[in-house]
């Protein structure tokens, strides 16, 4: 149960992490604040989600003894979160990419026999929902927009289809929470995970593309090399100044 | 090159029973965007449960100059206000 | 009527403390200098994220990080509020933006100065915030309705800003003394550049009279100052922090603290382009901008051709 809402938890905060990168320096201002807002919710999300498995860890930990003070092979997010922001193109097509997955997972949440999870799922899936619309729109506006954003937004694509697979590719611990009905069941909703990005990638004129190799390995805490650096980051004062208070 | 999207006027509904207020404006390439854009600005702190948004250029204003000849007018009209009519102490409900 | 008639009109709607709307006749110097300055007061919330957002990577806990996400999400805000005001006006925001970018237009110097440990995000909520409160609380009764309206708002949000600052604060000067050294060292880079946020003194201040007159402005640059000063020594006192002010000392007689010269010098020097940060600040600013100009255009020719789609959705369907 832990491993699967680390794996929950480790998502968030890591796409919440890149997210946070931009403000400042997005495309305009009225985008900075949108990021942004998507980004406060990841990182609220992961943020309940360490404080229930301190909780249930019943060590006296805190939701940062988690975020902050685990090394690059305990984290267990997807390849894919993990991913440099890259252009605005890379942001949303990564950001689209999750949203698909995180929408139909989160929604399969609902109906957890864990109480607790189910409350959760019921609440991120209203901040889900609108991410997903978000990453819709600009899907379509940059597909669909200028031949220079239909490019850059195609490249992108070809370099991040790679990391979609391991997003509903079941690993150990999310095959047992899903036997008990805990876990999503993500061989049962990845047709609609399909759907929905064949859906609006065909509203964007873009093309998934076929027979590609899918990446794995960050559920189990086989990761990029960007993770060790976003981590160096994050973790600096909590690492250079143990045990204090912020 | 100018680039700019156009210009919109938001305007929010703060609670169920209230008219839509205008708040402000923000650019936007198209309503949908203008509405996200709307609730992203203005109702961060729960400011509201309703937006409008309209492109500012559909608005049509009045001329501050025309408003002795559009409002004046109305102000000695003031058998239009209750106040303009006596009614005796003790008839009451009126 | 002639402009003298116009004139003594708006003056005296101004005594009476009526607000300006934005069809209303102004002076065109009355409109011009409002245009400067909330155009330089929108530039300096968006420049100012950046300061802050250096830290948004590195902030020590998931609480503090989403209270900064959160802030510098409102100098975002602020930023576009205060364009929209200026826009009333007859600007144009990318106009505007332009004269950010190629260095016309001025945004607060206290932008310039890097954000350098953890608690220079402290101190900037503290200080920073607080005084560009003590300036922004006077600005919600300004003359021009707009600017007015949109200060109440700001002036609402900030609130928060100075009191996490403070926490911060609080936390760094009360922990281990690494962090008390952090503490002392951002105070000790902050104090000055935040008097220095009122501008110049008032014998110097070239705008400020008619700006007073016109009820731009309702303060002067040194009431201000000194009214930030009497309420900011107290509260690095409880901090146990050393303003780094040989000078200071409470006047008995006026009520108020003296404290020492201002580095004009310094002042002026960052105004003009020579601050630690200017160029790395306009870069970003630039950068983002030129970065995002394919995004912008894509997003306007999406929606042109959405348009299109709705007008003529027979012709898409034939030469679909």
């Amino acid at each position: 149960m832990k491993e699967y809402l680390l794996q929950l938890a480790d998502n968030a905060l890591i796409l919440g992490h890149r997210l946070g990168e931009w403000c400042g320096h997005a495309p305009e201002m009225e985008l900075d604040i949108a990021l942004t807002n998507i980004a406060l919710d990841l990182t609220g999300q992961a943020r309940s989600l360490y404080q229930r498995v301190a909780e249930l860890d019943g060590l006296g930990k805190t939701e940062d003894d988690y975020a902050y003070l685990r090394d690059a092979w305990e984290f267990r997010n997807t390849l894919l979160v993990e991913q440099p922001n890259g252009d605005f193109a890379h942001t949303i097509v990564r950001q689209f990419i999750f949203d698909s997955y995180h929408y139909y997972m989160c929604q399969a949440l609902t109906q957890s026999k864990d109480e607790w999870l189910a409350g959760f799922a019921v609440k991120s899936l209203k901040e889900i929902t609108y991410h997903l619309r978000f990453s819709s729109e600009w899907m379509m506006r940059l597909g669909d927009g200028t031949p220079i954003s239909h490019e850059k937004t195609q490249a992108a694509i070809e370099d991040i289809w790679t990391f979609s697979g391991e997003l509903t590719t079941l690993n150990e611990v999310e095959k047992v929470m899903a036997s008990q009905g805990i876990g999503a069941d993500l061989e049962k909703i990845k047709p609609a995970i399909a759907g929905k990005m064949a859906e609006v990638l065909a509203a964007a004129n873009l093309t998934a593309p076929t027979g590609t190799w899918m990446q794995s390995g960050g559920k189990d805490g086989k990761h990029s090399e960007h993770l060790g650096f976003i981590l160096a980051e994050m973790q600096f004062l909590q690492r250079a100044y143990p045990g204090q208070e912020w | 090159m100018k680039n700019t999207w156009p210009l919109w006027e938001v305007f929010i509904r703060s609670k169920s029973g209230l008219s839509h207020k205008h708040v402000g404006s923000l650019h936007a390439a198209d309503a949908e965007m203008a509405l996200e854009n709307a609730r992203d600005l203005y109702t961060r702190r729960n400011e509201g449960i309703s937006i409008w948004v309209v492109e500012s250029k559909h608005i049509t204003a009045s001329d501050p100059d025309d408003s002795d000849p559009l409002f004046d007018p109305a102000k000695d009209k003031i058998y239009r206000h209750p106040t303009f009519y006596n009614v005796p102490d003790e008839v009451t409900h009126m | 009527m002639n402009n003298l008639n116009f004139e003594t009109i708006f003056q005296s709607k101004i005594d009476e403390e009526t607000k300006i709307e934005p069809k209303d006749w102004m002076p065109e110097a009355y409109r011009k200098t409002l245009i400067r300055q909330i155009s330089q007061h929108a530039h300096s919330e968006i420049v100012g994220m950046l300061p802050e957002g250096n830290w948004i990577t590195r902030a020590p806990s998931l609480r503090r990080k989403l209270i900064l996400l959160a802030k510098v999400q409102d100098e975002a805000g602020h930023g576009l509020y205060l364009y929209s005001a200026a826009e009333t006006l007859g600007a144009d925001r990318d106009d505007l933006v332009q004269q950010l970018l190629t260095g016309k237009a001025k945004y607060s110097s206290i932008f310039n100065y890097p954000t350098l440990n953890w608690a220079d995000i402290g101190a900037i909520g503290w200080l920073v915030d607080g005084a560009a409160i003590m300036n922004q609380v006077m600005l919600t009764r300004t003359s021009y309705g707009p600017y007015a309206r949109a200060m109440v708002r700001i002036c609402k949000e900030e609130s928060f800003h100075q009191r996490q600052g403070y926490e911060i604060m609080i936390a760094m000067a009360k922990g281990s003394p690494e962090q008390k050294a952090m503490a002392q060292d951002s105070l000790n880079r902050w104090w000055w550049p935040s008097l220095m946020m009122f501008g110049p003194n008032d014998s110097d201040s070239t705008h400020s009279d008619q700006a007073l007159k016109w009820k731009i402005k309702r303060k002067s640059n040194d009431e201000l100052r000194q009214q930030f000063v009497d309420v900011t020594v107290p509260q690095a006192e409880y901090l146990g922090l050393t303003v780094p002010d040989p000078d200071l000392r409470w006047n008995e007689e006026r009520g108020h603290y003296d404290f020492g010269e201002i580095n004009w010098d310094e002042f002026w020097s960052v105004v003009k382009g020579n601050g630690p940060c200017n160029r790395q600040r306009l870069q970003a600013r630039v950068k983002a901008y030129e970065d995002g100009a394919w995004v912008r255009d894509a997003a306007t020719a999406y929606a042109e051709k959405k348009e299109q789609r709705k007008l003529a959705p027979e012709a898409t369907a034939k030469a679909a």
